[in-house]
């Protein structure tokens, strides 16, 4: 008897996980329907199914495959990257507010996106027209993750040293940024800030292909180290005491994030608050066991982000607003939700 | 069962030395205190036998053999350490603190033997009760024991504990040192635990290690090694030793004045 109770203990644990994460699924499901159907031309859920399976040259085929499937997408495996990226930078730094903009990506990658907008510099040759700005940004952004590394390497992979050096990084591609900005013209000014509003309409099929494999491929080496990063959340010196080696955990999971959060943010530009909130919400939800976690905090993103993505279709009639706008705007008040009525001592 | 020996261990943060050639050997079945003063470096001696920390000179070995020579994961298996920090942050119920400390057997799937083992372990330190609530809304005793569980859990074969009871009431000091020793002689696990209280140290110890500015100034069985001489010389405590009992028991009298002692020892 006693030994049942143990294990329906246990299956009552991942139970209550499964069924949050079933949530997740099904919210995301249900918001990407509702990101295919609405629009200008608003279409059923049957002709949508009946769309995507089918080949064709009329309205529906082309407004599904070439704009709204690349959009609805996009929306899913951005929000799920970012929530990914952001959910393990909070543990490998032990802080609530990391995120890409806390360790300065996003500024190194706004800052490599308007060196391509402003003085034209193409960090690869050859490349074309469509993708110089993200592989600018992507390159810039995967720069900056080095240099945090680098700092790492010589004062120690300690949260403290990590969470500093990203925010000395992040003021100095600011800053860069700014006076890239004071030289440009209007017109290049207009583009820059526009594209760190962050904004989906630049999405496509192969874009999305390119995200779904990274995210993909860093979510399954994370899932191999899901005991490994969850001991870490016991602090570092009881992770030590478990036989973590917590400083070269670090690296490696840096450098899956680094990648991660460069080819999200490298496409969309930059869309803020997805990082920071959906891992809050899946840890609250599910708990820290990260072999859930990571699924919780990818679906979570997702979910977020694509209703980030109807609502900019439906807040204007007609016009597209930029998602980074309203992800923030929509994310603050929940946020400051979590953070006045949440469960005491998480961090 | 694994016999440890440390020979003539040396270690430093920079230039600061913080343990100075100590030597020393457990055995399987029986429990050694390290005792001495604050700052006397023992937490330090209990890192570097977790092979958490490396030793700048000297050998640590396990029945002989270098742990240098041995592989990481393997001495993970063997050793269970538990820190002095009793903070558990995150939202991590108890059973699954527990269940952590099985970490180098857990894959993706949670075998029924970690379960069961799991649960034995709870229901021995009386934590079921606790298995479904959050570490961190309990009470810093509650959560010593909680990480005592998460260190058993792993069936070391060396255990080290740095300070397992200074957060608990009288009764479950008492239990607690019961249950660890009655465990440690079953199942003849080496263990070492630095504790505090001396007359707990005296009680439960089948050896004491002195330690004093990072070497070992005595070690032996407490009667022998609890003198009101050594409680001057290491403590500055003036103390009467009483050993009418069943127990030896230390009564402090007054702080020794360190003034020329101290002197002495710095210049």
């Amino acid at each position: 008897m006693q030994e049942m109770q143990e294990i329906c203990l246990y299956r009552e644990l991942v139970f209550r996980r499964l069924l949050f994460i079933s949530l997740f699924l099904i919210l995301c499901i249900v918001l990407s329907l509702l990101n295919l159907s609405i629009g200008p031309i608003s279409i059923g859920i049957g002709e949508i199914f009946h769309t995507l399976i089918t080949q064709g040259n009329d309205t529906a085929h082309v407004v599904i495959w070439d704009y709204r499937l690349p959009w609805t997408l996009m929306a899913l495996l951005v929000g799920g990257a970012l929530g990914l990226a952001g959910l393990e930078m909070q543990t490998i730094l032990n802080n609530p507010l990391a995120s890409s903009y806390t360790l300065g990506i996003s500024a190194g990658a706004g800052f490599g996106a308007a060196l391509a907008y402003i003085l034209g510099i193409k960090v690869l040759p050859n490349v074309p027209m469509e993708f110089v700005v993200p592989i600018n940004a992507f390159v810039f952004a995967f720069l900056t993750c080095m240099l945090i590394m680098l700092i790492g390497k010589i004062r120690g992979f300690t949260s403290e040293t990590l969470v500093l050096g990203g925010i000395a990084i992040s003021f100095m591609f600011q800053s860069l940024l700014a006076l890239l900005e004071y030289y440009a013209s209007e017109e290049t000014l207009q583009a820059i800030v526009f594209w760190l509003f962050g904004s989906l309409t630049k999405a496509s099929l192969f874009k999305a292909q390119v995200v779904f494999i990274v995210l993909a491929i860093v979510a399954t080496l994370l899932m191999l180290k899901s005991w490994k990063i969850t001991a870490l959340r016991l602090g570092d010196e009881k992770a030590k005491s478990l036989g973590v080696n917590t400083e070269r955990l670090r690296i490696e999971v840096l450098i899956y994030v680094s990648l991660l959060t460069s080819v999200a943010i490298c496409f969309v530009g930059i869309i803020g608050f997805v990082g920071l909130v959906a891992p809050h919400m899946a840890r609250m939800l599910i708990g820290e066991d990260q072999r859930f976690l990571i699924v919780g905090s990818i679906l979570c993103g997702g979910v977020i982000l694509s209703a980030g993505a109807i609502t900019s279709k439906v807040i204007v009639p007609g016009a597209i607003f930029p998602i980074g706008i309203i992800t923030s705007m929509l994310g603050v008040p929940f946020f400051m939700f979590l953070v006045i009525r949440g469960r005491k001592q998480i961090w | 069962m694994v016999e440890l020996g440390v020979r003539d261990v040396s270690f430093g943060y920079g230039s600061e030395v913080v343990i100075k050639n100590v030597t020393l050997n457990a055995f399987p079945g029986k429990m050694v205190a390290i005792i001495g003063p604050n700052g006397s470096g023992k937490t330090t001696l209990l890192k570097l036998l977790a092979n958490i920390i490396k030793p700048s000179t000297g050998k640590i070995m396990f029945d002989g053999v270098d742990i240098r020579r041995m592989d990481k994961d393997e001495i993970t298996k063997i050793v269970s350490y538990s820190p002095q920090e009793n903070v558990i942050p995150g939202i991590l119920t108890v059973y699954e603190v527990v269940l952590l400390g099985r970490i180098p057997y857990l894959s993706w799937r949670i075998s029924r033997d970690d379960l069961e083992i799991t649960k034995n372990v709870l229901e021995e330190l009386g934590l079921e009760i606790y298995a479904r609530k959050y570490a961190n809304q309990l009470s810093g005793g509650e959560r010593q024991m909680i990480l005592i569980a998460q260190a058993l859990v792993r069936e070391p074969k060396l255990l080290l504990l740095d300070e397992p009871v200074s957060n608990l009431d009288i009764r479950n000091q008492l239990e607690i040192l019961d249950l660890i020793k009655r465990i440690t002689r079953q199942k003849e696990i080496t263990t070492i635990t630095v504790l505090h209280d001396l007359n707990l140290a005296a009680r439960y110890a089948d050896k004491l290690v002195v330690l004093n500015r990072g070497s070992i100034y005595t070690c032996g069985e407490p009667e022998a090694v609890l003198t009101p001489d050594m409680l001057s010389s290491v403590y500055g405590v003036e103390a009467k030793i009483n050993r009418n009992n069943r127990f030896v028991q230390i009564i402090p009298i007054r702080p020794l004045n360190r003034g020329v002692e101290a002197l002495g020892q710095n210049f």
